[in-house]
Parts: C-alpha cells; structure tokens; sequence
C-alpha cells in the first residue's frame, strides 16, 4: 500500500513537466479553438460572441470555396503521385539486389532537406527561362511549360514538389512493409499460373493492405493542410488558382488580424479532417487488438 | 529471399531495369541537388543565360562565402541550433520521465493521460494554430526560443515511442535495482536510459530534423527578422536577393540535415520503420 502511494507520488512528480507542457500548448488550445469560431477576436478589443457570423463571413468570401477547390485539387493529384509512384518504386526496389543502400539514401535525401529550402529550389528550377525544367524539356525538343505561371499548371507544379520532397518516406515504409510478405506466397501463387501483375495485384497489394491504408489517410490528413509550398513558391497565385484552406487560415489570422473568422474555417477544417482521422483510429485501433 | 519475380527468371529484365531504376532515381533526386550546388558558383550573369550552361564558364566558389555575409547566415545558423538543440533537450528532459512514469509505475489515471495525450495526435496540426498562437500571445513567448521548445515538448509520438520501449524493458533488471534499494530517479538514470539507447537516438533525430525543418511555428513567433531561423530567414530574404547568392544560402542551410542523415542513416530509417507504423 505504502508502495502504491510512493509511486503514485513518484510518478505523478514525473509526469508534472509534461502534463503543464500538454495542458498549455495542446489540451488547452483545443477547448480554445472551438470558442474562438464563434468570437470576434483581434489585439484591439475584449473577445466578443458573435454566434455564427464567421461562418456566414466565410460563407460570403469568393475565396472560400476556391479554397476548397484548390486543396482538394491538391490533395487528389498527390493522391494520383504521391501514393501510387512510391508503391510501385518500392516494388521495383524490392526486387533489385544492387545498390540497396544508394537507392534508399537517394529516395530519402530530399526529406532531410528543410521544405522552405526544396520550395524555393524548385521555384528556380521553374522558371520558365532558364530554369532547369524547361532547359530539359527544350533539349528533348519538347515546348517548356509555364508551371508556376500559369493558373493551369500551378497547382500541379506545387503537387511535384511536394510529391518530391516526401516520396521517400512512404517508399521506405512500403519497402520495409513488402520485405515482410512470406515469399511461398508468391510461389504458391506462381504455380496457381499467375502472372505478375495477378500476383501483385493479390498477393502484394492483400498482404500490405494495412500499410497503405494508414499511408493513404496520413496523407490525405497532410495534404489537406498543405501550406509551407504555395507560401513560400507562389503566395495563393496566379489568379489565386493556389489559395489553399490553410493559406486563406493564415491570411484571416495574420494579415486581417481576424482571429476568429480564422477559427471559424480551423473548425470546418477539423469537420473534413475529422472523417478520416476517425477512421484512421478505427483501422489502427482494429490492427491493435 | 523470394519477392514477386522467381529468382530464376530474373536475369533477362533485371539488368535493364537495374540501369533504368538508377539513372531515373539519380536524375531525379541528386541532379537537382547537385545542379544548385553547381549553379550557385556560377556568375549572376551567367545564370540568367538561355540555355543555361551545364559547367560554370568562371567557376566563382567565393560565392558562398559572399552569401554567408550578406544573408549574416551565421546568426540565423545560431538562431536555428539555439531552436533545434533547445526542442531537442527539452523535449527529452519532459518527456522521458513522462513516459517512464505511464509505463512503469503505472500511476492512477495512467491509462487517461496517456489517451488524452494520443487524443492530441489526431487533431489536425493546422486546426490547434490560431488557439495556440493566441496562447503563446498571452504568455508574452512570441519572439522567444522558449515557445517552441515547449510547443516541442507537447510531443504525444515521443511519449508514445518512449512509453512502448519501457514496456519492453525486462522486468527482473528493474525489480533486482529496486530490491537493492535504488530511488526511482535513480532507476531511470541508471538503468533504464543506458538500455534506452537506440529509441533515445531515434527521438532524438526526429525532434533535431523535425525543428530545423519546420517553418510555420518559426514563422508565427519570429516576427523579429532578428530571431528567425533559416528558413523563415531565407524565404525572406529570396525575393531580392540574387540568385547565385540565394542558392548558396539554400546549400549551406542543408549541410546539417544532409550530413547528419549520412551520419546517422541507420537510426534515421530505423526511426522511420519502428515508428509510425507497424508492418
């Protein structure tokens, strides 16, 4: 009993610095969020209640559903990339014998490198003069592109950098996930008269089903928030055609200084991104048990 | 081991697709890198030629230094290890005991503390940044390292990491130190953290890479230019600065992260593995 107690004790002296550390910067913070939605907040005046005025506010605003248009834009071409290329690179590695460790530290290497410094690299590389990119392409004998220009392309352009920044990580996850497939599967499979493609399609993609459910919602849940990129390489533009939900967040609560409208679209934002971090939990929790 | 093709069957395609996998992996991933490494020594004239030249036509390596001194790279250097180290130490020092104590002594609440803090996990980072700016605002931390070594320190994934490797601990080692009459901070110093080793080098990885990565939380507290950290520095700075210049500073601000990842590779992709998810 005595024991019971000094730990309790011991323990809760031991929790004491994070608990504050939680408590300040995420628990609170949480109850927070969801008042500021429904108050007028800026550096000037008491907060006041405002009901759903925000949300109306918002409701009003052209850009709001640009925005939304924009990030779904975004979130469904890096879907198309970012999800599909690693898998299948991560299938091709997985039969290679040579060079392991260069094509793991190659694939990895644009991880390390700080988002702002990839941004502004391909920002470069874009430029349709004598940027990298269109010097390749008119070397092919291929016509450039305006990318980063051109209210068509730049969303895309801004999906290619993401997608090249953080292939590496699903890459390896999925690499590491397919050396864990028994390989009689694949011959039982073989003397089944499968061929490749039936193989990968009901062997390969069956066996790591977990791995790339819980990928593909992770990154729908980042896709969705998508910022540092078109802040850093286009500012929303051209013609707002890279105005993200996250962007316009940002611009409510730095540049108007309307925290609360910023809230407001912070917890319509948790509404979508809810979804599917619910069922994120439920796969997760399921592979638990 | 067996993979998708037959070992057997594999030496008609495997040489081709060997060579394709390489140049398409290099061409994509170090020529860019290289080609800003290159460039950057190029003459601000020479960069801006149509096509552009493949080797520098006067190679000018001076320009690195020249970019150290008119970005003074080497104060927002300091001003990004004071964040790094300072996340990195902090986060530690908060959340090692925190999970120690979730994991082994197993205090009342235990198991709802540890769900409030996973519950922190599943709110969308971008959902908490207003609430959380506006409380960093009132405890007067904007423009204060100390903000986001906190922030750090709220880190569920490290507690959580940590926490699932104390489980693991054998139970005799720790029972035969407290027999012997060992305090628990003792216990925690000297025989759990000496064990602790390879999850402790991979949280500590993450917290160094993760804060000289991050640039939303470095750009909402630093609004003082003379606090920023390089990345809120250099997309500052990238509008008017010239290009050869810029891209030098690009490189140098890299150099940790690219050298501590080939430094620390192992830890790096075991983190990556062990962490998030379990295959």
């Amino acid at each position: 009993m005595r024991r019971r107690v000094a730990e309790n004790l011991a323990a809760y002296g031991f929790l004491s610095a994070a608990l504050i550390c939680f408590a300040v910067f995420s628990w609170y913070p949480i109850a927070r969020g969801a008042v500021l939605g429904f108050q007028q907040v800026d550096f000037v005046s008491d907060p006041a209640w405002v009901g759903w005025e925000n949300f109306e506010r918002l409701f009003a605003d052209p850009l709001f559903a640009t925005a939304w248009r924009n990030t779904l834009l975004f979130t469904a071409l890096a879907l198309v990339f970012g999800f599909v290329v690693p898998f299948l690179l991560a299938v091709v590695l997985n039969e290679l014998k040579h060079f392991k460790a260069y094509f793991r530290l190659v694939v990895y290497l644009p991880v390390m490198l700080p988002p702002v410094v990839a941004a502004l690299i391909w920002k470069w590389m874009y430029d349709p003069g004598p940027g990298l990119l269109n010097s390749a392409l008119r070397g092919l004998g291929l016509d450039g592109a305006a990318w980063l220009d051109s209210a068509d392309t730049s969303m895309l352009s801004l999906v290619i950098v993401a997608t090249w920044a953080n292939l590496g990580t699903a890459t390896l996850i999925y690499l590491a996930a397919l050396q864990g497939i028994p390989g009689d599967l694949y011959e039982a499979a073989e003397l089944d008269g499968a061929g490749v493609l039936r193989r990968l399609w009901h062997v390969t993609v069956p066996q790591t089903r977990f791995v790339l459910l819980v990928l593909l919602l992770l990154q729908i849940v980042a896709t969705m928030q998508v910022f540092t990129e078109p802040y850093v390489m286009t500012g929303g533009g051209p013609e707002d055609s890279t105005v993200t939900v996250l962007l316009l967040l940002y611009r409510y609560a730095f540049y108007y200084n309307d925290f609360g409208t910023a809230s407001a679209l912070s917890l319509l934002l948790l509404l979508v991104l809810g979804a599917f971090t619910a069922l994120y939990l439920r796969v997760t929790r399921k592979a638990d048990a | 081991m067996r993979t998708l093709i037959a070992p057997g069957r594999r030496r008609a395609g495997y040489t081709a697709t060997l060579v394709v996998t390489t140049i398409v992996l290099t061409a994509v991933f170090v020529v860019p890198l290289l080609w800003v490494v290159v460039s950057a020594m190029k003459t601000a004239v020479e960069l801006a030629r149509v096509p552009p030249t493949i080797v520098p036509e006067t190679w000018t390596p001076g320009t690195y230094a020249e970019a150290w001194d008119l970005m003074d790279l080497g104060r927002y250097f300091v001003n990004t290890i004071v964040v790094a180290v300072g996340v990195w130490a902090v986060q530690l020092a908060v959340d090692v005991p925190a999970a120690y104590a979730l994991s082994r002594l197993k205090p009342v609440l235990g198991k709802g503390i540890l769900g409030m803090m996973l519950l922190t996990l599943m709110m969308p980072a971008a959902v908490l940044l207003v609430p959380t700016y506006l409380t960093i605002a009132d405890l007067g931390l904007l423009n204060n390292p100390v903000a986001l070594w906190l922030l750090g320190a709220a880190n569920a994934f490290t507690v959580f990491l940590l926490k699932r490797f104390f489980d693991q601990l054998p139970v005799e080692v720790l029972e035969a130190a407290r027999i012997d009459g060992a305090g628990q901070l003792t216990m925690l110093w000297r025989i759990v953290l000496p064990l602790s080793r390879p999850i402790l080098a991979v949280v500590s990885i993450f917290a160094v890479v993760a804060a000289w990565k991050d640039f939303i939380w470095p750009l909402l507290v630093f609004s003082d230019p003379a606090r920023q950290t390089l990345s809120v520095a250099l997309q500052r700075f990238a509008p008017d600065t010239p290009v050869n210049l810029l891209l030098a500073g690009l490189v140098l601000s890299s150099v940790p992260m690219i050298g501590l990842f080939l430094v620390f590779q192992r830890h790096v992709l075991a983190g990556l593995t062990a962490g998030s998810v379990k295959g």
